[in-house]
């Protein structure tokens, strides 16, 4: 039976999806507290932030940007990675994948928010916000990346939350939800997923005076590290949800997000040696960035401990990956999810957007290393993030499964 | 106690410790927001201000310069001026690294005093390179040493700059006679222009500018040496409010060699025009396509 939609049912939806949000077992209050309170450490950090300055970091005019930009650029990997999801779903109609692709959509949702985060904490003057409002503000459009990174976060977030919400609230209601108001939206957040990320990736290669950065090969090995993170992290969370029994699904989601992954790690690993080539064969000064970064430079090796554990994580994954047993065993393919996460998080944070500062374009060897502040409020939008994926996946599968219906 | 009635007295307990963590940590934030005016929060771009919103908004700059500082200053707008063009060349040759210009700048600018902050950093380098790889801005010596050069650098006012382009609020702009300023109350503070400067000329207010009252320069401008507000970018603007009054930019006043030199490009018998048209003039990071303003120059 379909029940009848009017705005009323809209607004008893939303009220039963809050109610909904804040109940459930010890475990899962005791995760939210958790969660909340480190959301609560960053806020005050960030307070504090503001009230004293950004001296409270370790940024400097030599290092303008650091931990939290680090971790910008990987959230929008993370939002982006979660398309591989969809392309299965829609574009190759795998119907396992059908089955758990909302699991993707929230994903990106989430992301998005922690990049959104980031992106705020990073700004000296957040009370001028509404500069960057295109039509309020003055929008410096098309020339500014970062004008085209606003439009292509928030575009992807409405998307996403568009197909989600419109896709929850028809199983809500028990009916068949109509192509139209879905499907060109899907096949849109498709390429826009592709495109948050090599704007992203815009941002920082189109700076003629930062040669590491400025380099064509940015965006895609942007893409590529985002179909790590993203799959290996979707992974986990499938395994979670499976765990927690609130849905059943076959094998073949996890089989077609390893075999991306198996694809990825390694474009990624060839992608990371054929910049380094460059780099070291050549010599001279566009070599000056990745020499420090790797080897440390005139005493100054900050970085190296981030990008070696990186790199060790990355050709772990690989291998775990082509293991046999990471295909019949799911310890050993969870192990090659958390080896691939965290590498590319810090080949793709710290690894990549500090050393676009050092050494400086005056060739000045300023080093950065993140105060406790930056970890704290860093630490605090993840856990905000995390908020925001549990309620969603939690609300989104008693939707999903019916549990939960008009 | 039965359960239910345990239950609701965990939840109370709960529920306000709760929200005493929320009041404690949210804290820091609601004093920062209860210490931002409205008026400045809500005020248009520059280029939009009336000449009486733009006069208001200088008297309470004053205002609050007078407030906070404890100083009496002038915070004029002194526009570009027509058929003027700056730019500025510097005699390599002649230079000998004193830093004077760096300290002219710091004074002139109201510049942070706990940074030491300056728009304007010398190199000194080995003879026979220009490779910034082997200079060093950390010399501590007298100068000038055997075997080193000195090549000052400041903001190149470039015509296609890449930090005009990256804002994304368009709070930096280059004016009529080729200076780029800033808007200290448009701009967010991304500090994308400071990533995008190959120059190294931007500096960020990392914190509100420490300046003891007899030491603060009264003699202000809007877009130039006025005390910047927290958590926004500022950049060496040739001196305007001096240099649009026909002044010399405090850099050149204070240099002992007669290393700098600054006018009208557009004025045929200036200095610089006979400089540029005569010397063997080096642009800084010319392959990058910024189109300098500033040019360094070999007298024989």
């Amino acid at each position: 039976m379909t029940a009848s939609a009017t705005p009323l049912s809209y607004l008893r939806f939303l009220r039963r999806v809050v109610v909904l949000a804040f109940s459930g077992t010890w475990r899962f209050y005791a995760w939210m507290t958790v969660l909340t309170a480190i959301a609560l450490v960053g806020l005050n950090a960030w307070g504090h932030q503001l009230q004293h300055g950004m001296r409270v970091t370790d940024l400097s005019d030599h290092v303008s940007w650091g931990l939290y930009i680090a971790n910008f650029t990987f959230g929008v990997g993370l939002a982006a990675g979660a398309v591989m999801m969809v392309i299965p779903a829609y574009l190759y109609d795998d119907h396992d994948m059908h089955d758990v692709v909302i699991i993707g959509e929230l994903l990106a949702i989430s992301a998005i928010v922690v990049c959104l985060g980031f992106i705020v904490v990073d700004m000296g003057r957040p009370d001028r916000m509404w500069h960057i409002v295109p039509g309020i503000g003055r929008f410096h459009w098309p020339v500014s990346m970062l004008t085209w990174d606003v439009l292509v976060l928030n575009g992807y977030l409405l998307l996403n939350l568009h197909i989600a919400g419109y896709l929850m609230y028809q199983r809500y209601l028990g009916r068949a939800p109509r192509k139209r108001w879905y499907l060109p939206f899907v096949f849109l957040s498709i390429f826009w997923a592709i495109s948050i990320h090599t704007v992203t990736a815009f941002l920082y290669q189109g700076l003629g005076g930062r040669p590491f950065w400025n380099s064509a090969l940015l965006a895609p090995r942007f893409l590529a590290t985002a179909f790590i993170s993203g799959p290996a992290f979707v992974i986990v969370l499938l395994e979670v949800v499976r765990w927690s029994g609130r849905l059943t699904f076959g094998d073949g989601p996890i089989r077609t997000l390893s075999q991306i992954m198996r694809v990825t790690v390694l474009l990624n690993l060839f992608m990371l040696g054929s910049e380094l080539f460059t780099a070291l064969y050549t010599g001279g000064a566009h070599s000056a960035a990745v020499k420090y970064l790797f080897f440390g430079s005139h005493g100054k090796h900050a970085l190296v401990p981030y990008i070696w554990t990186a790199v060790v994580l990355n050709v772990a994954s690989a291998v775990l990956l082509y293991l046999p047993r990471s295909r019949t065993d799911k310890r050993w393919l969870l192990a090659a999810c958390g080896c691939a996460f965290l590498g590319v998080y810090l080949e793709k944070g710290m690894g990549l957007i500090v050393p676009g500062f050092v050494p400086s374009t005056l060739h000045e060897l300023v080093e950065y290393t993140p105060t406790v502040t930056e970890w704290k409020v860093t630490a605090g939008i993840w856990a905000l993030g995390l908020l925001v994926l549990t309620v969603a996946i939690k609300v989104g599968l008693a939707v999903w499964t019916g549990r939960v219906r008009a | 106690m039965s359960a239910p009635t345990r239950r609701v007295a965990l939840k109370v307990v709960g529920a306000t410790l709760g929200a005493g963590a929320f009041a404690y940590a949210g804290q820091p934030v609601a004093q920062w927001a209860a210490d931002l005016s409205l008026d400045e929060v809500l005020r248009k771009h520059y280029k939009e201000l009336s000449p009486e919103e733009l006069a208001q908004i200088l008297r309470r700059l004053e205002a609050e310069t007078k407030e906070t500082y404890g100083v009496e200053v002038r915070i004029e707008d002194t526009p570009a001026q027509e058929g003027v063009s700056f730019g500025y060349a510097l005699n390599l040759r002649a230079c000998i690294g004193c830093r004077k210009c760096a300290e002219a700048c710091h004074q002139e600018n109201n510049h942070d005093r706990r940074t030491n902050n300056s728009y304007i950093r010398v190199l000194e380098m080995e003879q026979g390179s220009f490779d910034m790889e082997r200079g060093t801005v950390d010399y501590d010596h007298a100068v000038p040493a055997p075997g080193k050069f000195y090549m000052p650098v400041q903001c190149h006012q470039c015509d296609d700059a890449p930090c005009v382009k990256v804002c994304p609020v368009e709070a930096t702009w280059k004016e009529k006679d080729g200076i780029v300023v800033v808007d200290y109350d448009w701009c967010i503070g991304c500090r994308y222009c400071e990533a995008a400067c190959p120059y190294h000329a931007r500096r960020f207010n990392w914190q509100r500018p420490e300046i003891p009252a007899d030491e603060i320069n009264p003699d202000q401008g809007y877009l130039s040496n006025r005390i910047r507000p927290q958590g926004v970018v500022e950049k060496c603007t040739f001196c305007l409010h001096r240099t649009r009054r026909g002044l010399l930019p405090a850099c050149l006043e204070a240099c002992p060699t007669g290393a700098r030199v600054f006018g009208n490009m557009l004025d045929p018998d200036s200095e610089i025009r006979w400089v540029l048209e005569h010397k063997r003039v080096y642009v800084l990071k010319e392959e990058l396509g910024t189109r300098p303003r500033f040019f360094y120059f070999f007298d024989e």
